[in-house]
């Protein structure tokens, strides 16, 4: 508890000067662009990353008899983004979801090999999850706020964590919803219902709720999927202003989105009937100089 | 026209018939009880006692008893059916041999008639637990008899929350009881009302069970210890044993429709302002 208003505390002055930066951004002037460049920069000078990094090692998904994914390798440098791309069907979720061990709610599902956040391996028997959960952060593909208002579909995790004192909630909430740019559009009605916001704002919503309880990975599965190009593009910087902070795993179908902020780039595929990873890389390797055939021919929009 | 088309238009017409036939019948119950009590009733008919066993007077002692019956089983079968609907919906093991059969004895009580609730009714509540004809003992032996009902209709309404809250509570670490309490329950609100609804219309339709367990003294009862006779039981009696008692049955019988109306309406109105809320 007391390390958790601690954390919260650090973090003040950092989601504050995002805040502003993002609200520049809504400007168009290249004065006010290069002004957030700048606080980006001083921000990152100011705190060093903590956030740790992840590395999966042949990581296996099964779902009874099918394998939606077998010896997956991948790592996931902390501070950047990594991309997830690959057809349908591939275990891209599968493997995302294994990540926070969302899998162990499907009864079936059988996660095995190693993953590795920092020094811990999350697949070992053993491992607390709910402190797991705490670290990984989850955005599903569609929209899923709490049917509450839009205060209190961050105030209540919040509170349910055990935080209770209401001052450094509301400032809690005006950081977390400045940092995904909702703050602006709804401070005038954060007690209507979330249901009543737009896809995009939901999303965004949703964003702002995990990054509230103050995790050090955030997962995406195809965040911007039913989203509309406008509110997708929003959702897209507001990602890429996020990977100072965080480790970042995003799965798109997006090749352009994940050409567009991406670090490092996994391209899953289905081979022999379950899913692996063929190829990964920095982003430019991926698409500039891909090794693998199904790679070239996937990221130049030829298959798939 | 060909033999398809005419099978067709020919089951057409049965469905129309049966859909006329679903409101013609309830309706013209209605307008039998409405044309036989509505010059009986007054105001003076819902407060008065019943005098000459219920041929004149009124039914105001009646009313409470009733509603102190409907009071207890309530109180009853809420936590107690939430408490089940929730373990069924939340923590047993879905397809697993403990949930099949829980599930086949909620469903074989549920079938059980009336009469063998107000026999255990009567024999554990009444003569075993020593409460006598009374108050409690009916409410009681009602709640039993609602409770398979409500449970498997609550369950059903906490099993219509959508999964991605659930999702969403576990991705975020919310705890269990955050999660029942300020999204499970509130979402299913709606058919916990609906279930409510349907309990307290099966409770006060009921008469089999309170015969043997709550007696039918006419009298304004003092404590739940006393035994007090329902509106359902009194239209019974007028009916069946009181000559000359029917319009005043038909009266009665109407005041029961109206009280089952507005809990209806108060339900819906109450469970969206729940909602509301949220
Ligand atoms: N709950 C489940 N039960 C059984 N099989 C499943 C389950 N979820 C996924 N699968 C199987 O696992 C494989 C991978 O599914 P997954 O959802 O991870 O794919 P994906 O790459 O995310 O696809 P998409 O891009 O369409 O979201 C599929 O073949 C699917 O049939
Ligand atoms: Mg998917």
């Amino acid at each position: 508890m007391k390390a958790f208003m601690n954390v919260l505390k650090r973090k003040q002055p950092m989601n504050s000067e995002l805040t502003t930066a993002f609200q520049i951004e809504t400007g168009s002037s290249t004065e006010a662009f290069a002004k957030k460049e700048q606080s980006l920069e001083d921000k990152s000078r100011q705190k060093p990353l903590s956030a740790p990094g992840l590395t999966l090692k042949k990581v296996n998904v099964r779902y009874g008899d099918t394998n939606a994914i077998e010896g997956a390798c991948l790592d996931i440098p902390s501070g950047s983004i990594t991309a997830l791309v690959g057809p349908s069907g591939c275990g891209k979720s599968s493997l995302l979801a294994s990540i926070s061990r969302m899998t162990d709610l499907t009864p079936q599902c059988q996660v095995s090999g190693e993953i590795f956040l920092g020094k811990d391996n999350i697949l070992a028997k053993g491992t607390d999850l709910n402190r797991l959960r705490r670290r990984v952060g989850m955005v599903f593909q569609s929209p899923n706020p709490f049917p509450m208002s839009i205060e209190e579909n961050i105030r209540f995790p919040l509170r349910d964590h055990g935080m209770r004192d209401e001052s450094v909630i509301r400032k809690t909430i005006k950081n977390v919803l400045g940092d995904v740019g909702l703050w602006d559009e709804v401070k005038d009605r954060l007690g209507q219902s979330a249901l009543a916001l737009s896809g995009g704002q939901q999303q965004r919503l949703c964003i702002a709720r995990c990054l509230a309880l103050d995790p050090e990975v955030l997962l995406f599965d195809e965040p911007c999927s039913a989203l509309d190009p406008l509110s997708s593009a929003k959702v897209e910087t507001l990602i890429k202003g996020l990977k100072s902070r965080y480790t970042v795993l995003l799965v798109t179908h997006n090749l352009a989105q994940a050409r567009r902020i991406a670090d490092h780039v996994a391209v899953c595929w289905v081979q022999a009937g379950c899913g692996c990873i063929i190829e990964s890389g920095d982003t430019r390797s991926i698409f500039e100089r891909p090794v693998h055939p199904i790679t070239q021919a996937f990221c130049q929009g030829l298959q798939g | 026209m060909n033999d398809g088309q005419k099978l067709d238009s020919g089951i057409t017409v049965l469905i129309w018939l049966v859909s006329i036939a679903l409101v013609v019948l309830p309706l013209s119950m209605l307008w039998d009880v409405v044309r036989e009590g509505l010059p009986h009733l007054s105001f003076n008919f819902i407060v008065d006692q019943p005098l000459d066993a219920g041929r004149s007077g009124g039914v105001g002692s009646l009313l409470i008893s009733t509603f102190w019956i409907l009071g207890v089983c309530l109180l009853t079968t809420i936590p107690i059916g939430l408490g089940c609907a929730l373990y069924l919906s939340e923590f047993v093991i879905p397809h697993s041999q403990s949930e099949k059969l829980l599930g086949f004895s909620l469903d074989v009580l549920a079938g059980v008639p009336s009469i063998v609730f107000g026999l255990f009714g009567y024999a554990v509540f009444a003569i075993q637990l020593g409460l006598g004809f009374s108050i409690l003992s009916g409410g009681l032996s009602l709640a039993c008899m609602v409770l398979p009902l409500f449970i498997r209709t609550a369950e059903q309404a906490l099993r219509t929350c959508p999964k991605g809250y659930r999702q969403a509570a576990i991705a975020l670490n919310i705890s269990h009881a955050g999660f029942i309490s300020r999204i499970l329950l509130p979402s299913a609100s709606g058919g916990i009302a609906v279930a409510m609804i349907i309990s307290i219309g099966r409770a006060l339709a009921e008469t089999a069970v309170l015969i043997f367990t709550a007696g039918y003294v006419t009298r304004m009862p003092g404590s739940v210890m006393d035994s007090g006779r329902s509106l359902s039981v009194h239209i019974y009696d007028l009916s069946m044993n009181v000559p000359g008692g029917q319009s005043n049955a038909a009266a009665t019988a109407l005041i029961l429709v109206m009280m089952i109306v507005l809990i209806n309406v108060l339900a819906r109105y109450l469970s969206r302002r729940w909602q509301h809320v949220e």
